[in-house]
C-alpha cells in the first residue's frame, strides 16, 4: 500500500443550508504538487481551512502521514508540519519580517525576552536556500506583495512544515513573480515537501502539478493525473459543460468618439510621474483594451478618467462634454459605468446587502425615492430582477451581506449594477482578476454583448490572453506611457509581451525577450 | 526659585496619574479594544482607595497605607475593567457603549453605597487632612537641582508610575506577551492565523488598563484630591478622559506618553496657579483668558491629529470586534 501525506477521507461540512463539502476525498503523496481545482465557492477553501485547523468538519477522517488526526486548531496544524499561504496574507503591516515569522512560536532569550537574533539566523538561511531573498528587517508595509508571500512562505518553513498549502497563490502575482515562485515550489517538491495548491488557472496547473482533485458545488468530482488530461477536459470537470475558450465576436460597429482622454498626467513623489502624458479615444461599439504589466500607470490612469483620484494635467471630454473638473456623479449620469480594480474597496459596500449595492449609484433617483424616503419595493423588485439576468448567487438573496458572498459573485453584483444603467461608456479594471473559467467566459460575453449594444468599452487587463481575445483595438502601456497602439489581427503574442516589458520598436528586430 | 521649584513638583504630581492611566489605556488599545472607560475606572479605584484610608488611617505607617490603597485602587479597576472586557470581547458588543456605560454607572453607585453604609445624606469619604507627601528622600535629595525636584516634597507614587513606565515599554516591545498583544491590535487575523488565542490576549490587556487606571485613581484621590472622595461624576476631574488625549498625544507609545503626561500637566498646572503666574508677570494676561491654558492641550492634540493622521501610531484594528470569519 502506498503511503499518503495527507488523507482526507468523507469530509462533510455544513454551513447552515449551504454545504460547503459533501463527502469530500483528499490523498496527497510525499513530494507530489496536489491541485485542487473548482469554480469560485466549490468549497476549495472550505477544504483546506478543515486541514489547517481553522474550521472543524462536521464529519470525516482526517489522516496526516497515516495516522489519524484531530487538528483542532492552527496549533495542532502546525505541530503536524502543516503550514498554509492564505490567499489574503496574514501580516501584520506595522511589524518587521522577523516579528511577522517568530509570532506565535516565539524562542526566549537568556534575559527573557522574545529572541530575534537566532531567528534571523534561520530566516536568512531559510531565504538563502530557497532563492527567496527576503531582508529580514524589512517592513512588511514596505515591501511588495510578491516579498510579502514570500514571508508567509518563510513562516511555514520556518516552522519545519512538511505540507505546504497554497491558497490561490498566483492571483496577485506579476507574470514574473509566478515564474519565480514556480520555481520555488517545484523546489519545494523535489525535497520531499507535499503540496497542495488551490487554484482555478488552468495553465497554472498544467505546468505546475502532478494531480489535480476536483470540486464542483462541494462534491468530490475525482482526482486526475495532469499528465493524462487537457486543460479543456479539467474546465468540463469542473464547470459541469463543456468551457468556450473562445470569446465569439462579430466585427465592431464603430460609431462616435465617447470618451476623449487628453494628456494625461499623474505625478507621483519622486519626480517620477505615474502617468506621463497619455492621449486616447475610445469610440461607440469598440472594446479597448489597456495591457500592460502591473504597476506601470494602468491603475492610476483609470483612476483619473473616473475621479478616483486627482491628476495633475490634461483633459478628459465625456460624449463631447468637457468632465476633467466635473464630480464622478456628473460623469456617472452622463452615462459612465465603471467596474473598478479593488471591488471590495471601491466596488462594494462590503456590509451592505446585495440590494443595497445594487442602487448605491442611483439611490437617489426618482426611481428608488420620493421625498427622501426610498421606494422598497421598486429596490427588491430591481435586484430580484438583476439577480435573475445576471445569475448572482448568494444565500440569501437581494437580503445577503456582500462581505459574505465568494469573489466572483461580488463581481457579478457589480457587473449587474454597471451594466444596467445603460450607460454609453463602460470602464472595466481586470474585470476577470481571480475568477474561474466559467466566470471568465461570462464577463467576456457580458463586455462583447455590451459592445454590441453601442457602448464604448475600455479595459484594463494584464492576462495576454484576454487582451488577444477581447479587443477590438490595444494599447500597451509601458512606464506611464502609451508605448503601442495596435489590433489583435495585426500583432503576436510574444510582440506585445515585448512591448509589455519596455521593448521598442527598433530593438524588436534582432534582440529575443521573455514573454 | 522657589517658586520655580514647586510649579515643576506640582507638573510632577498631576503628571504622575495621566502616565499610569495612558498607560493603562495603551494596554488595552495596543490589543485591539478601545478603553473610553478609564474615567469610570479611575473613579472606581479612587472611591474604593477612599473606604481604605477611612478604615486604617490610623493605624498603619502612612507609606504602607498609600501603597496598599494603590494596590486596593488597582484590583477593583481590574475587577471593574473585567465589565468592558466581557461585554467587548466576549459578548462582541460595541465597545464604545460598553465603555460609556462604565463611566455614568460609577458614580451614582458609589454615591448609593456611601450613603447606605454610613446612613447619612451625604456621598462624602473624608479622612482628615493627613499628608502622604515625603518630605526629604535620604541622601538623594542632597544633589543639587535634580535633589530639590525629584527627591523633596515627592510622593511614593513618582517613583511607582516611573517603573510603571519602563516595565511597561520593556512588556510591550521585548516579550513574547507585548510582541502577541500588538499582533492582536494590528491584525488579529494574521495572530489567529499562527495559533496566538485573541480573547485571552485582548482580556490581558483590558484587565491590565483597568489595574492602571484603579491605581491612577488611588493616586489621584491621594495626591491630588487630599482629603476627600466624593461620589460625583467629576470626582477625578475627568483625568481618565485626559489620560486617553495623553494617550491619543502620545502616539501609543510609552516614550511618547510620558513626554505627552507632562506636556498636559504643565498646562493643566499653569491653569491651576494662574493667579500666582500672572502675578508675577504684572497680571499682564487678562483674567478672562485664564481658561484658555486649559485649552492648550486639547488644541495641541487636534493639530498634532491633523498633521500626523497618515503616521498615526493608532492600533490598525482598535476598536474592532474579532470576527474569525471575515476576510
Amino acid at each position: 500500500m502506498e503511503k499518503y501525506a495527507v488523507e482526507m477521507l468523507n469530509i462533510t461540512k455544513k454551513f447552515g443550508s449551504l454545504i460547503a463539502n459533501d463527502n469530500v476525498n483528499l490523498k496527497v503523496k510525499k513530494g507530489e504538487i496536489h491541485a485542487i481545482l473548482g469554480e469560485n465557492g466549490a468549497g476549495k477553501s472550505t477544504l483546506m481551512s478543515i486541514l489547517f485547523g481553522l474550521i472543524q468538519p462536521d464529519s470525516g477522517i482526517i489522516k496526516i502521514n497515516g495516522e489519524e488526526v484531530k487538528i483542532e486548531n492552527p496549533n495542532v496544524a502546525n505541530k503536524l508540519k502543516i503550514g498554509m499561504v492564505h490567499q489574503h496574507f496574514k501580516l501584520v503591516e506595522r511589524f518587521n519580517v522577523v516579528e511577522n515569522i517568530v509570532l506565535g512560536y516565539e524562542t526566549i532569550n537568556k534575559k527573557g525576552f522574545v529572541d530575534y537574533e537566532n531567528p534571523k539566523k534561520k530566516i536568512i538561511e531559510l531565504s538563502h536556500r530557497y532563492h527567496l531573498n527576503v531582508d529580514p528587517e524589512a517592513l512588511i508595509s514596505n515591501i511588495t506583495v510578491g516579498m510579502q508571500q514570500r514571508v508567509e512562505i518563510l513562516k511555514m518553513l520556518y516552522r519545519d512544515a512538511d505540507i505546504l498549502i497554497f491558497d490561490e497563490p498566483t492571483a496577485v502575482l506579476t507574470p514574473q513573480e509566478i515564474e519565480e515562485l514556480m520555481g520555488i515550489i517545484r523546489n519545494f517538491a523535489s525535497e520531499g515537501k507535499s503540496i497542495i495548491i488551490i487554484t482555478h488557472k488552468l495553465n497554472e496547473i498544467k505546468m505546475l502539478a502532478n494531480k489535480c482533485s476536483i470540486l464542483r458545488r462541494g462534491k468530490y468530482m475525482g482526482t486526475i493525473d495532469v499528465n493524462k488530461t487537457s486543460v479543456e477536459q479539467m474546465a468540463e470537470l469542473m464547470v459541469g459543460r463543456k468551457v468556450d475558450f473562445n470569446v465569439e465576436k462579430k466585427a465592431p460597429k464603430i460609431g462616435d468618439t465617447i470618451l476623449e482622454v487628453e494628456n494625461i498626467v499623474v505625478k507621483k513623489d519622486n519626480n517620477k510621474n505615474h502617468v506621463n502624458g497619455v492621449s486616447f479615444d475610445v469610440k461607440e461599439g469598440e472594446i479597448v483594451v489597456i495591457a500592460g504589466i502591473e504597476g506601470n500607470g494602468q491603475s492610476q490612469l483609470i483612476k483619473a478618467i473616473t475621479g478616483l483620484i486627482p491628476f495633475d494635467s490634461g483633459k478628459i471630454k465625456l460624449i463631447n462634454e468637457d468632465v476633467t473638473k466635473s464630480t464622478i456623479r456628473h460623469k456617472i449620469e452622463l452615462g459612465m459605468s465603471h467596474i473598478p480594480e479593488d471591488r471590495q474597496k471601491d466596488g462594494l459596500i462590503l456590509d451592505y446587502s446585495l440590494q443595497e449595492n445594487f442602487i448605491s449609484c442611483e439611490y437617489y433617483q426618482e426611481k428608488f425615492q420620493t421625498k427622501g424616503f426610498l421606494k422598497f419595493e421598486a429596490i427588491s423588485k430591481y435586484a430580484d430582477n438583476l439577480i435573475e439576468k445576471f445569475d448572482v448567487r448568494s444565500s440569501n438573496g437581494k437580503y445577503s451581506i456582500v462581505r459574505g458572498m465568494s469573489g466572483g459573485n461580488q463581481q457579478k453584483a457589480i457587473i449587474a449594477r454597471e451594466v444596467s444603467r445603460k450607460g454609453k461608456l463602460l470602464i472595466a479594471v481586470q474585470p476577470t482578476r481571480g475568477l474561474d473559467v466559467g466566470a471568465i467566459e461570462y464577463v467576456h460575453k457580458k463586455m462583447v454583448q455590451v459592445r454590441d449594444s453601442k457602448v464604448a468599452v475600455l479595459v484594463v487587463s494584464l492576462e495576454l490572453d484576454e487582451v488577444m481575445s477581447i479587443a477590438d483595438r490595444i494599447l500597451v502601456m509601458y512606464e506611464g506611457k502609451i508605448v503601442l497602439e495596435t489590433t489583435p489581427k495585426e500583432i503576436t503574442m510574444e510582440e506585445i509581451g515585448l512591448y509589455m516589458a519596455g521593448s521598442t520598436k527598433k530593438d524588436l528586430g534582432g534582440k529575443d525577450g521573455k514573454k | 526659585m522657589s517658586i520655580f521649584y514647586n510649579i515643576l513638583q506640582s507638573v510632577l504630581v498631576s503628571m504622575v496619574p495621566l502616565l499610569i492611566v495612558a498607560l493603562g489605556g495603551m494596554f488595552s488599545e495596543r490589543g485591539g479594544v478601545t478603553n473610553i472607560a478609564l474615567e469610570g475606572i479611575m473613579i472606581m479605584g479612587a472611591f474604593s482607595s477612599a473606604v481604605v484610608l477611612i478604615l486604617f488611617i490610623d493605624k498603619m505607617p502612612m507609606q504602607l497605607l498609600f501603597i496598599i490603597a494603590m494596590l486596593v485602587g488597582g484590583l477593583s479597576g481590574l475587577l471593574y475593567s473585567f465589565l468592558h472586557a466581557y461585554a467587548a470581547i466576549s459578548m462582541k458588543s460595541n465597545q464604545v457603549i460598553s465603555a460609556t456605560a462604565l463611566n455614568l454607572a460609577i458614580a451614582p453607585l458609589a454615591a448609593v453605597l456611601i450613603k447606605a453604609v454610613r446612613k447619612v445624606d451625604s456621598t462624602w469619604l473624608e479622612w482628615g487632612g493627613k499628608t502622604f507627601i515625603i518630605k526629604e528622600v535620604p541622601l538623594l535629595s542632597k544633589i543639587p537641582f535634580i535633589g530639590d525636584i525629584f527627591f523633596k516634597n515627592v510622593f511614593i507614587s513618582f517613583y511607582i508610575g516611573i517603573a510603571i513606565l519602563i516595565i511597561s515599554s520593556i512588556i510591550l516591545f521585548k516579550t513574547k506577551f507585548g510582541l502577541r498583544l500588538r499582533a492582536c491590535g494590528e491584525n488579529p487575523h494574521a495572530a489567529d492565523s499562527l495559533g496566538v488565542n485573541i480573547y485571552k490576549v485582548r482580556y490581558a490587556g483590558v484587565l491590565i488598563s483597568g489595574f492602571l487606571a484603579g491605581l491612577g485613581g488611588a493616586i489621584f484621590l491621594i495626591t491630588i484630591n487630599g482629603t476627600a472622595f466624593r461620589a460625583e461624576a467629576t470626582a477625578v476631574s475627568g483625568f481618565g478622559f485626559l489620560a486617553l488625549a495623553v494617550l491619543i498625544f502620545g502616539n501609543w507609545n510609552p516614550k511618547r506618553i510620558i513626554f505627552a503626561a507632562v506636556f498636559f500637566s504643565f498646562f493643566r498646572t499653569i491653569d491651576a496657579n494662574f493667579t500666582l503666574l500672572n502675578g508675577l508677570i504684572n497680571n499682564a494676561i487678562p483674567v478672562n483668558f485664564r481658561n484658555l491654558f486649559k485649552m492648550v492641550p486639547y488644541i495641541a492634540t487636534l493639530i498634532l491629529l491633523i498633521f500626523t493622521s497618515k503616521n498615526s501610531g493608532a492600533p490598525a484594528a482598535d476598536g474592532q470586534v474579532y470576527d474569525p470569519g471575515q476576510r
